[in-house]
């Protein structure tokens, strides 16, 4: 899950992670009021979108005055924002964070993250701040510095001292990198986050280190143990269908195509996305109802699928093994007639009373079309789409 | 032979009492695997489908000489299901569970590493010695004993390769499902290692997905050291960057973890690479008809 830059810089300074002073807004009004509170010659006011590249699109003003900052404000507050994370659509901003201004006299960037080859958090460290860390890692993966960290020990001070030192900092300032530094890790390790970036970090002209720009992503897994964490997820910042798919615990991708496929399981309904490609059609989305498929996930899935306008066939693969196909059919039989469902269906099913399952769908008088095999099936309902794109 | 498991291994289910520890043992004993145990702290001294319950993994393998694990524990606690397991020295543990959290499988993997035991999973159907034992969720009767190894990190979509070579009359040695998330116990690397010594592995299947590079290492092994054919499928060609497709490790990122990286890795070794994934079993049968003809 993903929350905003000002949640972000909330929960570090909740650490001991020097951040700089500012407060979130919803009005234009208010950030007058919080420019002046600042008293800063220059204040920033910061779109909050879960997307990086707000800069460049527009999305981060300097004011010299608090009547600047509430112009700018008005200006961003409502504003569509398209960066390259965004997509084509972009983001409507509806929160800023108006913050000081700092003497910036170093940019750095640090990360951290889990190595999967590793098998434990590493810290990225780099000189060139205000990157994009995938850049730097094309260009000059050498000045990427990395320290792996053992769970047990966490982060130790050598350990920063390490990368401190080889980003080039003066050794007052590494002693003021290792409780930052630590900070961070504590950060990540105490909240269960997946990713936490700091892009840039920076190094004030007094001597500071101060986190000017904060992005944490947390692992979806363990939102369970922080019930603070989950309450800031920004449903505005979700795709609708998306949002309405997480509360059936279905798992549920949208994506341009018209075909749309309900698949049981991550890794066949990811290989079902790739047939109809290779079939010549477009999937609309990744849905995965899960290893059991029951009646309930099935009607729910068809839901979400109908909501999204462009779909105009939907391919059912089911690999069920111990699942009963009867039961199955029943299910989707059910579904598509409360549902009135207009769009053909394609369905593919494998498990134990398999042929059963099929005359239930031929003998319901539906549009069902019951397919041979994964391909059969990946064929006709490309088809039934409307041919190849 | 096979790798692994076979008709000797002895199962201690961890989570014996629960829905799905409950359900999935049944299955497996009437596949024919010798379930010996099972765990729930609080429940030692009872019997659970005529298997003797015991209150901690230790007990149960001091009681019974269980060999391997296989854990159905919700996912707040499966990180300790496994420690527990690794703690009792079992050589084998499979974990089922889905949903465990990243951090927590980090402190696993440290213990893990610094054990003998071999850890399946989690996030995963098991594993599967056809005719002989089966630890997991798999259903058996798909499969059928032969020749072919296959390794992978989907459940639904090994029981279509699984069923697709069958339906071929094509048999599996051992068909082991490693697993969906991030961290896990046994990678590609490892299991294609344990293939390539067993005597009666003739020909792998790899069927790979989208994150990590796990695919491209084992492809880097097999390119050095395998001489058995190997037939490979990535999941996830048309996924988006940046999307996580259901499975936790699933997804692209930094441009990172392609599903075309990893079809050009397995190809630069030679390995016999199929775009669709109705295409696994017949791509098999041609392998293995070329193979018998040399």
């Amino acid at each position: 899950m993903k929350i905003h830059e000002y949640q972000a810089k909330a929960i570090l300074a909740k650490f001991g992670v020097p951040t700089p002073r500012g407060q979130v807004v919803f009005k234009k009004e208010d950030a007058r009021a919080a420019a002046q509170k600042l008293g800063t010659p220059v204040v920033v006011v910061k779109a909050q979108i879960h997307a990086g590249g707000r800069g460049k699109a527009g999305g981060v003003k300097l004011a010299r005055s608090a009547e600047q900052a509430s112009e700018l404000a008005g200006q961003i507050l409502g504003m569509k924002l398209v960066t390259p994370q965004t997509g084509t659509e972009g983001r409507i901003v509806h929160r800023l964070l108006i913050e000081e201004g700092l003497d910036i006299k170093r940019e750095l960037y640090l990360s951290i993250l889990v190595d999967r080859a590793a098998e434990a958090p590493v810290f990225m460290a780099s000189a060139a701040g205000g990157m994009e860390i995938e850049e730097v890692a094309k260009e000059h993966p050498e000045a990427i510095l990395r320290e792996t960290i053992h769970p047990a020990t966490g982060l130790q001070a050598y350990q920063v001292r390490k990368l401190a030192f080889g980003l080039g900092l003066a050794p007052e300032i590494v002693n003021v990198a290792v409780p930052f530094f630590q900070s961070l890790y504590r950060a990540f390790v105490e909240t269960d986050a997946s990713l936490l970036e700091i892009n840039p970090c920076v190094v004030t002209g007094d001597g500071r280190l101060v986190a000017l720009d904060a992005k944490m992503v947390f692992d979806d897994n363990a939102l369970a143990r922080h019930p603070e964490i989950a309450a800031m997820r920004d449903l505005d910042e979700e795709t609708p269908l998306e949002v309405e798919a997480s509360k059936y615990k279905l798992n549920y991708i949208k994506l341009d195509g018209n075909v749309a496929c309900m698949v049981n399981g991550a890794g066949l309904a990811m290989a079902t996305m790739d047939i109809i490609k290779l079939s010549g059609g477009s999937p609309a989305n990744f849905l995965d109802v899960g290893g059991g498929a029951s009646a309930e996930q099935v009607k729910n899935a068809f839901k979400i699928l109908l909501g999204d306008p462009n779909v105009s066939a939907v391919f059912i693969n089911i690999f069920g093994g111990i699942l009963r196909c009867d039961v199955l059919a029943t299910g989707v039989v059910n579904a598509a007639h409360d549902l009135k469902i207009k769009v053909p269906v394609v369905v593919r099913m494998e498990g134990t009373n398999v042929e059963k399952g099929k005359e239930i769908l031929k003998t319901s008088g539906l549009n069902f079309t019951v397919a041979a095999g994964m391909k059969d099936g990946a064929e006709r309902v490309v088809q039934l789409a409307g041919g190849l794109r | 032979m096979s790798v692994l498991i076979d008709q000797k291994t002895r199962v201690v289910v961890q989570g014996l009492t629960g829905r799905e520890g409950g359900f999935h043992a049944e299955q497996m004993i009437a596949y024919g695997t010798k379930v010996v145990a099972g765990v729930t702290p609080g429940k030692g001294g009872t019997k659970h489908l005529n298997v003797p319950v015991f209150n901690t993994v230790a007990h149960a393998v001091k009681e019974t000489g269980a060999d391997a694990s296989v854990i159905f524990v919700p996912p707040p606690f499966a990180a300790d299901a496994i420690l527990e397991a690794i703690d009792s020295r079992l050589p084998l543990v499979v974990c089922i569970t889905e949903g465990i959290p990243t951090l927590d499988m980090v402190r696993v993997a440290a213990e893990l590493r610094a054990s003998n035991t071999r850890l399946i999973g989690p996030n995963c159907p098991g594993l599967i010695s056809p005719g002989k034992c089966k630890i997991g969720i798999m259903p058996g009767h798909i499969h059928k004993a032969g020749n072919v190894g296959l390794v992978s990190r989907s459940g639904t979509l090994t029981y279509e390769a699984v069923d697709q070579l069958t339906r071929l009359g094509i048999g599996q040695s051992t068909c082991i499902g490693i697993g969906g998330d991030p961290i896990i116990g046994t990678s590609f690397l490892d299991a294609i290692k344990m293939f390539n010594d067993d005597a009666d592995t003739h020909a792998i299947v790899m069927i790979g997905e989208i994150g990590g590079n796990a695919e491209e290492v084992a492809a880097e092994f097999i390119k050095a050291h395998v001489k058995k054919p190997v037939v490979g499928f990535v999941a996830g060609q048309t996924a988006p960057p940046g999307r996580r497709m259901g499975h936790a490790g699933a997804i692209i990122s930094g441009g990172q973890g392609t599903a075309k990286t990893k079809y050009a890795a397995m190809e630069a070794a030679g390995i016999h690479t199929v775009q669709s994934p109705a295409e696994i079993g017949h791509t098999m049968e041609a392998v293995l008809g070329k193979a018998a003809q040399r």
